[in-house]
């Protein structure tokens, strides 16, 4: 049966079958690479979000930095993290014949599903990992509202 | 491109993670320095300290292995993701010789960092020329 030519409806099924050569293609390179994922998959430095209905921890992993140099700001709902990891300072004559670490500033925003009690925000370095708890606004958090028989 | 100063390389070795571990081990991204005196090179292992990093030259292979206590948040669940929890272990081989007992290790921050001094022949000499009398 011949079907009618839909211009939107063969957009996606393009789109499906490439998507579907995406994944192979990622599962190809997988079996052939399967420790070579770090470097290339997400923005430095990659972080982890963890919550409960309290609030969230978020876990940077950050390795090399000053933590002075690491500067944490809540707005609202959203956490930007900013700072710069600069080269160890090299000894004389040194050349590189590696460079795969990242070098330079960085800046990332993260919008979290709730406004954040900017005043209880902790963030502590440790080991290269970066570990900031983002309690959630108080006026923020669900009320139960008691439902009272009339 | 390269000067003719390159008298020692560090070849990564390609054999594959051992795949029996139950924690997924990573390759640590690295950076390698060469000096004439030696090699440097910085592994990036966030979450491992001291005490669960080991580095062994065996024969003329360098293992820099890291162990990384898990740091999930108690009392929370895991939301998203752009890292995954494991190990680390990445293999070199050195070309030439090193002065294994110089071989000087620390780890701060996360950042492996592993000297490795050149043995005598491999060190650049300099050769005084002498002019023509």
């Amino acid at each position: 049966m011949i079907e009618p030519f839909v211009p939107w409806r063969e957009i996606r099924r393009m789109e499906r079958e490439m998507e579907r050569m995406e994944r192979e293609m990622d599962r190809l390179f997988e079996t052939f690479f399967p420790r070579r994922r770090r470097f290339f998959e997400v923005e430095f430095p990659p972080m982890n979000v963890w919550t409960n209905p309290e609030g969230a921890v978020v876990t940077v992993e950050l390795p090399g930095v000053n933590p002075e140099q690491i500067e944490v700001s809540v707005v609202g709902d959203t956490l930007t993290l900013r700072g710069k990891r600069v080269a160890e300072d090299l000894p004389e004559g040194a050349r590189y014949q590696r460079r795969e670490r990242f070098q330079g500033e960085f800046a990332r925003s993260l919008q979290l599903p709730f406004s954040i009690d900017a005043d209880h925000v902790e963030a502590q370095y440790e080991n290269g990992i970066l570990t900031i708890t983002l309690p959630r606004a108080e006026a923020d958090k669900p009320k139960r509202i008691t439902v009272q028989a009339a | 491109m390269a000067e003719e100063t390159r008298a020692l390389q560090v070849r990564e070795e390609t054999r594959p993670a051992r795949v029996e571990r139950p924690r997924r081990v990573f390759a640590p991204a690295v950076d390698i320095l060469e000096t004439p005196e030696d090699i440097l090179i910085l592994a990036d292992m966030p979450g491992v300290n001291q005490d669960n990093i080991e580095v062994t030259l065996e024969k003329n292979i360098l293992t820099l292995r890291g162990t990384v206590q898990s740091h999930a948040p108690q009392g929370y669940d895991l939301d998203y993701a752009e890292y995954e929890g494991g190990d680390y272990e990445r293999t070199f081989t050195l070309t030439e010789d090193i002065e294994r007992d110089k071989i000087e290790a620390s780890i701060k921050d996360g950042v492996l960092q592993v000297r490795l001094p050149k043995a005598g022949p491999a060190r650049i000499r300099r050769i005084p020329v002498k002019a023509a009398a």
